[in-house]
Order: C-alpha cells, then structure tokens, then sequence
C-alpha cells in the first residue's frame, strides 16, 4: 500500500469524524476545548463562523455529527456535541462588538435573496462584510423561514431566533417582508446583478382518502398548522388527536397537540417504529410526554359523522424485507378504528415553483425541480442561484447553511467576473502542540464518563404554556465534564519516518493498540494483520513509508483516542500531535474569528 | 514517562481461552524512559502470557534491583511479584521454587544485577537448574546511575561521554552453556518476533532458561559507537534460526524440509518449531553453539535466536525429589504422620 500522504488536508480532515460529518464542517473539537476553558464567547463565534445560527441549531440541529462521534465507537454514546453547541450560545457574553464591519462604501452589486430562510440568511452574512447590497424577499413579517413557522417556542424560544436572526440582518441588510413574490420574472427583471433562492419547501403533503373532503373542517397539513400556532392564529385543538407521519414534523405537530389542549394524542405511523425517520431524541420527547407512537398502521380512510370527523380508520401491515427493498404488506387483521376530533398530517413536505417562469432558462429536471449544481448551487440561468430545501429537496438547517456558503462564494466569483468553478480551497493549519515534556496545549487525559443527559423542565410547566421551554440546557458545571469526554480527533498524530528508530514503544503504549509495525502489503491484507484488526473501513489507516528495518507503521485512525501516548513514548519525537485546523471556504476569503 | 493511561480499550481485542485479553496481563505504566528496550521486553512478556492462556496468578514475577528489575511493576500485575535485593533475586526465586512448584517462575535482572553484584547468585542457580525464566535486560552500563559501563559491555565500546571500555565483556550466554544452563537464548528488544516465542519456549522448558535480551538504554548508551544501540544491533544482529513455538494442542501436519526445519519437543508436549536453521549448528549440540558464539565474537556478530537447549533436563525440583504439594497446601496431617510412622522410619535406619 502507499504512504499517506499527509499533505492532503482531507486526510486528517476525515480523522475529525464529527466535523467531517456536519454539512458545514463546523471545528467541533475546537469550540469543544473551547467551552472547557470557559471562553464560551469564542466558541460561540467558531460556531457562528461555520454554522451561522449556534444558537438556534444547538437547539434544533439534526446532528449528523453525533452518530459519527468517534466517543460513540470507543464507548456507548457520542459526545453531546449539539447541546454543547448551545452551551457556548446561553453563555457567551455579547458579541455585537465581534460582528464583522461592512463597508460604508458598497461595492457597487446588489443581490436578491427571495425567502427569509437560512440559507438566503447565510448567504447575506457571507456577503455583506464584501460590500454587497443584500435584498431578502419574505412574505412574512420577520425573518428566520422555517426556523420561525416550523419549529415550536418550546424547542426554540423566540428570543433565541430573534437573535440570531437579527444579528445577520443588522449587517445592513435591505428587507422586504409581507412581500410575496409570485413572479421570479419581475425579480430578474430588476437591475439585481445575481438571485439567490431559498424559499424551501413550504407545501405541507395532503393525504387524499375517502371522508378528506367531509372531515376538512377538522383535518391539518403539519406545517401549515404549525405555522399558523406560530403567529397565533391557532390557539386550540380538540382532545383526540391523531398525528400521521413519522418524521420531525409528526413529532412536534404531537407535541404542540398536547400544548393546546390534546389530552389523547397519538402517532400513528405506516413504517415500523425503528424506521421512522425522526431523530431518537424527538421520538423520546414525545412519548416522554405521554403520546403514543403506534407503528405499522396505513391510513385507509377518515370516519365523519353528520359532516363531521369523528376518527380515522387504518390497516394492520407488517414490513417484509426483499432484496433490500421494504414492502408493507397486510396482516389480514381486521382494520382498526381511532376516534379523533382532529388530524393533523405530517407525512412530507414539497417544493413549491408556480412563481418561477418557465421561460427564463431554467431548466427543470423530470420532478420538476430547477437544475441546480451540487457545488455551485447554480441553476442553469447564469446568476441566479438556489441554495436550502429550493435547491436539492427537504434537509435541514445545517444543510442549508452549508448550502448558502457555497452559494455565496458562488455569487461573490460571478459578480466578480470570475468562473464560479474555480472553488476556493479550504484554510488549514497544522501545528504541533507540544508545550513541554509529556505537556500539550490539549487535555489529553480524557475522562471515562458517560454522556450526560439535558435536565428538562418540569412536563406539567411545559404542557401548559406552549412557549416555555423543555429542554434546560446543561449547567456549566455539567458542561465542562460533558466537554471533557470529547477525544479531540483533530489534534492529529503525525508520524515523520526519519525520525522513527523502530524501539516500538508507541505499539507497546498505545491502550486502543491502533499501532503496528509489519512489512508491506496491499491494504486488505494490511487491514488484516494489525495488532487488531482494522475492520471498519469507513475510516482510514495511517500507513507510513518505508522505514530503516524494511517495516512500515501503520495506524488504524478507528479508535485512536488522540491521548498522545504514542508521542509521548517516543525517545526521538517521530510521533508528534498537531492540532488541525479546518476551515471551508467562505466568500471573499473573510475570516470572522 | 507517562503519566496518564486511559481506561478504554479496543473492543474488538482477541481474548484466549481463558477469557482474557492482552490488558489483563498488562501492570501499571511504566516509569522507564521513552523508548527503552525494557518496556519492549514487558510487552513481550505480557504477549507472550497471553498466548501462552496462563493464568496470572499462577505466575510468581522476581526481581532484583535496577532499571530492569522496576519492570516487573509494569507486566501482570494480577501475578506475585516479588521485588528483592540487589542482585538477590535467585535465593528467593530458589526458596519461593522449593515452597510452590505449581508457579510459572519469571526472574527479570539486569546486566548490572546479574554480572556484578549478582554473579555469585547467577552463577548457582544455573548450575542448580531451578525451574525458572530468567530474563536479563542487558543494556551494557548502569542506567539508574548515568550510565556508566557495566560488566557487560564490550571492550572497545563508546560510551556517552566518549569513552571506549577498557575491559573484556561478560558473555552471559557462554558463561550460562559453561555453568550447565539447560536452555539458553539470546534476542534483542527491538525484535518481538523473535522474543515473544523465546519467552514462551523458556516458560515452558523445565529447568532453568535464561534469555540474555540486548536492550538498548535510549539515554544512555544509545549513542554512535555504542554496541548495544538499536543501530547497531540492528546492524549485527545474525539469527541462527527462527523460532515458531507450537503448543500442545496444535498438531504439525505441513510437510517440511528436514534439513531446513527442525522440531524439537519440549517437557510439556509442546514443541518448538526452529526454521532456517544453519548447517553448522545443532540446538542440542553444546559444542557446536560454542564455536558458533566464539565465532560470531570474532566477526563481531551477535547472534540471536535459541542457542542451547538440554531436552533431557532435569530441574532442581525433581533432582531433590521434593514434595509436589506446596507447602501451603500441606496439612498437620502430611506433616506430622504420627509415632508409627516415625517408629517405621526409625526401624529402616537400625
């Protein structure tokens, strides 16, 4: 096998799991270290760098970061890498003074960004300390997007999305809100030098079956209805509710169900319990608040009464797996019937386009969605671009952010004159962090304990006022030890082969015995015949050049705890831990923190 | 020095038969140097247990005084340990032996240990053949004291300071085939292949084993001109054979080139499998292992690898016809048989 090169910074950048994870490569290690050491103001800003909204997304993220949490392979559970995220956002101090300074004098272009959302909000942020002139289009009155109609007060106060909302829209950004745009023409057609699109996917999936049409009065579409609880249009609901839908939606329809006034509220989902696709955690807040996940149910029909609904009837199914492929097939029992005053449906949400012409270059693929570049984020029209949910279908916040960033940079190069294939490479540093003998700039002695959960508010307080929040938040104290189990993956052990004599201590130290000398050979066989064997091949070994005996070192990244007793074993500093810094490119190259 | 270890552990680590993996034959964190060759030994010591599937507390782990001999804080720590006085080692593995013959005896020493101050006790208990394992850590100076030259290092060697020894070196290994030694081996801490089925082969030979292990002080005696740097015993080193070592339960069944390969089947039924073996030389032939150290001392070689080996060996144990009970496990009932007894006794000396 070949020597790794280490001057591939996606080398070591797959090394931090976490980061490598998170759509926006947020330095997670980094603001981790950081929330030890009690700088939550930095931290804050490390997060606000990558990931624009820490704040709001240490609340409500989808965590990709987690699962890939090398904690989580080592022992039992990942690093509660979101909620510390939120730590670092409850206790920082004020950062106006850190926001960046946009320039009095403009540069002289002028962007659109239609939809209010994160992504149209992060390409703003990454635009305006360049001196573009930022429009954003909402038909709301405040901004945020989904963040604002989709997400309930009690996982995101409004104070938090104001916030952080305001903080970008404060960098002298134009808005136009209770504006909706039903013309992407009229928009082109004004003297914009590039559009940007980030109007999501704000059309909620109906359920047509029989008695849809009887039961209207009291049958929802998740979104919409959470919208309208939002600006409190909606206030009530009946004691019997039915959620359809497995997803995050489905778990937040149920949950402000049982803030206004559900007292029976159930979810009822098609698929089997495991395979819905909300997140555990929200799975585990719903029943933790007494409602009822009921799998393998197909919705066949509403039951109305006298023009009115009095419950819903479904199908009995269990799922049989074929060639990796998932039937729901029926179990022959007779259907079942729930009483319900109302339903409300959450199966899904689409990608609304009436407002954009057909005629203006954009090219629509089969779905009938805009053609966008996955890098780019460039339609086919030159200059207008799409970035969140518009771009590539329904994700999350921290796709769209990551989605905006590239935009930005797209926006920013085609303003510029410049191709907007010619991507940026990513800011890196490597430096060691020695400070002495057997002394590093990183805590290296990580502790054994398990992951700490989030107290919560008391459920009789937060069933009772819609807006009050479950979740606490850890307390500092909790904080520092929940940061203390995080392995810092991206302080990385670099190996230099001139220096190495071959003594084998750092096989002999290490306690995951990542490490082996052993003669060459092609990567399976060598993946094979380490001291244990690298099984997981998601992640990478380490392979050395040739060395004085004719061995090479190969190290298995899998487990590797970054404690640094390798280096710290080694008589001629062969191994040495260097912190890896890495960060994506943004527009213009602006360097916040 | 480190002073930090943390507590996981790989958890895909192999486990033997008796259920525990490589960590539980692991001691505390060793307090050596970076890169001593002595940690290198301790993790061969801690393999090759492993492999064997001994149980650590039928293991009884000696020492003397001495970088090497603080080793045995650093392997098995779920063993008896036993740390003595300089160069001491061997009368209270002798007495421990005579006690208990149920333990798997393990001496570690040094050079220091072993050819200075505790050449008088070396000496006795290779020519008793006690059923034991002694590992010398050999370095070739005194790494506790800054290292000056010890016994063994060889005449002409640098030290750090520059100096070339002005005296001849003790052989450790020739001395030992002199004194009688039933099993004799010589290896280099920089080699685990070749050290780990070393070790196993000498825990498992009845009688005495010695492993002379060439173990290079990093701090010390590390330096150009050294002849027991990594560099240089890397460069000397001359293996007479390679060694697999096959326990009892496997059975040999590839076909192998007699005069290439040779198995030789030790006390226990297990046997140890020498490849590569060189024409000249015969494991059991004391004269030809004789001529070949000599030799090898002409050119300036260090040859390693199984040199001698006595399969007719007959430890102390059995010589004195002791009891097979230890003596822990000896009741009043053992010891004091009664009067009719003692009148039998009596009566057969008249």
């Amino acid at each position: 096998m070949k020597p790794t090169d280490y001057r591939d910074p996606e080398y070591y950048h797959k090394v931090v799991d976490c980061q490598y994870a998170c759509p926006a490569h947020t330095p997670v290690p980094q603001y981790i270290r950081l929330i030890a050491a009690g700088k939550y103001t930095e931290a804050y800003m490390v997060n606000w760098e990558s990931n624009v909204f820490p704040g709001i997304l240490g609340r409500t993220c989808d965590r990709p970061c987690e699962p890939a949490c090398r904690r989580g392979r080592v022992e039992e559970e990942p690093v509660a890498i979101c909620r510390l995220k939120r730590v670092a956002s409850d206790f920082k101090d004020d950062v106006s003074h850190l926001m960046p300074d946009i320039p009095l004098t403009k540069n002289g272009k002028k962007i659109a960004l239609i939809g209010g959302g994160p992504a149209s909000l992060s390409v703003a942020r990454d635009l305006a300390p360049l001196g573009y002139e930022l429009h954003v289009y909402d038909d709301q009155t405040k901004g945020g997007g989904m963040m604002r109609t989709q997400i309930p007060s009690f996982r995101l106060p409004i104070h938090v999305l104001n916030q952080e909302v305001e903080q970008i829209l404060n960098l002298g950004i134009i808005t136009h809100f209770n504006q909706y745009i039903t013309s992407l023409k009229s928009i082109v057609n004004e003297d914009y030098d590039a559009v940007f699109v980030g109007t999501g996917a704000p059309k909620g999936k109906d359920l047509i079956l029989p008695g849809r049409e009887e039961g209207s009065a009291n049958i929802f579409i998740g979104i919409e209805w959470l919208a309208s609880v939002a600006f409190e249009h909606t206030e009530k609901i009946g004691k019997r509710v039915i959620v359809l839908g497995g997803g995050n939606t489905a778990m937040d329809c149920c949950r402000t169900s049982r803030r206004l006034g559900g007292d029976e509220v159930k979810v009822i989902v098609r698929s089997p319990f495991a395979e819905m696709k909300a997140s555990p955690w929200e799975k585990e807040d719903a029943m933790h608040e007494d409602i009822p996940i009921i799998d393998n149910h197909v919705p066949k029909s509403y039951v109305t009464e006298n023009g009115r609904l009095t419950g819903m009837l479904f199908e009995k199914v269990e799922a049989i797996y074929e060639n990796g492929k998932r039937r729901l097939v029926p179990t022959g029992e007779p259907d079942v019937f729930f009483p319900a005053d109302d339903v409300i449906i959450a199966i899904g949400q689409e990608n609304k386009f009436e407002w954009v012409e057909r005629d203006l270059g954009i090219e629509f693929d089969q779905w009938d969605m805009p053609v966008v570049n996955e890098t780019t984020f460039a339609s086919t029209r030159p200059g207008l671009f799409f970035g969140g949910d518009a771009a590539l279908g329904p994700k999350n916040i921290i796709t769209a952010v990551a989605q905006g960033h590239n935009a930005a940079i797209s926006i920013d190069l085609y303003c510029q004159g410049e191709d907007i294939n010619q991507r940026p490479a990513p800011d890196t540093k490597l430096f060691s962090t020695k400070m002495g003998i057997h002394e590093w700039s990183y805590d290296n002695d990580i502790t054994t304990e398990f992951r700490f959960p989030v107290p919560q508010a008391d459920k009789k307080e937060t069933l009772s006022d819609r807006k009050k929040e479950v979740e606490l938040g850890f307390d500092l104290k909790t904080a520092f030890r929940e940061a203390q189990r995080c392995l810092n993956c991206d302080v990385q052990t670099v190996f230099s082969e001139s220096k190495c004599i071959e003594c084998d201590a750092c096989m002999d130290i290490c306690p995951t015995n990542c490490i082996t000398f052993t003669y060459n050979e092609d990567e399976e066989g060598l993946r094979m015949k380490l001291l244990v064997p690298a099984v997981n091949e998601t992640q990478d070994i380490l392979v050395s050049d040739i060395l004085k005996t004719g061995k090479i070192m190969v190290k298995d990244e899998d487990l590797c705890l970054h404690c640094g007793l390798c280096a710290e074993r080694c008589p001629t500093a062969a191994w040495d831990m260097q912190e890896f810094l890495y960060n994506t490119a943004k527009a213009g190259h602006h360097c916040y923190v | 020095m480190t002073y930090i270890r943390p507590q996981f552990q790989h958890p895909l680590l192999p486990k033997n038969s008796l259920g525990y993996n490589r960590k539980d034959y692991e001691g505390s964190l060793s307090t050596l140097c970076a890169g001593c060759g002595h940690d290198s030994i301790s993790a061969a010591v801690v393999e090759a247990c492993f492999e064997l599937e001994i149980e650590p507390h039928k293991v009884a782990k000696l020492s003397g005084i001495g970088c090497s001999s603080k080793t045995p804080a650093y392997f098995l720590s779920n063993s008896h340990g036993f740390n003595s006085v300089h160069g001491r080692m061997p009368s209270v593995a002798t007495g421990a032996n005579l006690a208990n013959r149920d333990l798997v005896y393990l001496g570690v020493s040094g050079d220091g240990d072993t050819a200075s101050i505790g050449m008088g006790q070396f000496a006795h208990v290779v020519r008793r053949n006690l059923n034991m394992t002694y590992i010398v850590m050999n370095n070739g100076c005194y790494g506790l004291t800054k290292g000056q030259d010890s016994a063994t290092a060889d005449y002409g060697s640098i030290s750090k300071a520059g100096q070339a020894n002005m005296f001849e070196g003790i052989d450790l290994c020739g001395l030992a085939i002199e004194l009688g030694a039933t099993f004799v081996a010589q290896s280099f801490s920089g080699d685990k292949s070749q050290l780990i089925p070393l070790i196993k082969a000498a825990l498992s030979h009845s009688g005495f084993a010695l492993i002379n292990v060439i173990s290079p002080c990093v701090t010390f005696n590390n330096n150009p001109g050294s002849t027991k740097s990594y560099d240089y015993v890397r460069e000397h080193n001359e293996a007479l054979s390679s060694l697999d070592f096959v326990p009892v339960r496997e059975e040999i069944v590839t076909e192998y080139n007699h005069t290439q390969v040779r198995f030789v089947e030790m006390h226990d039924g297990s046997m140890l499998k020498l490849n590569k073996l060189s024409p000249e030389w015969d494991p059991e032939d004391k004269l030809s292992i004789v001529i070949a150290l000599n030799k090898a001392r002409e050119k300036d070689e260090i040859l390693t690898g199984l040199l001698y080996l006595d399969t007719k060996s007959i430890e102390l144990n059995d010589l004195l016809n002791t009891t097979a009970t230890p003596l822990n496990q000896l009741t009043e009932k053992e010891l004091c048989p009664g009067s009719d007894v003692l009148e039998g006794i009596n009566e057969g000396l008249r």
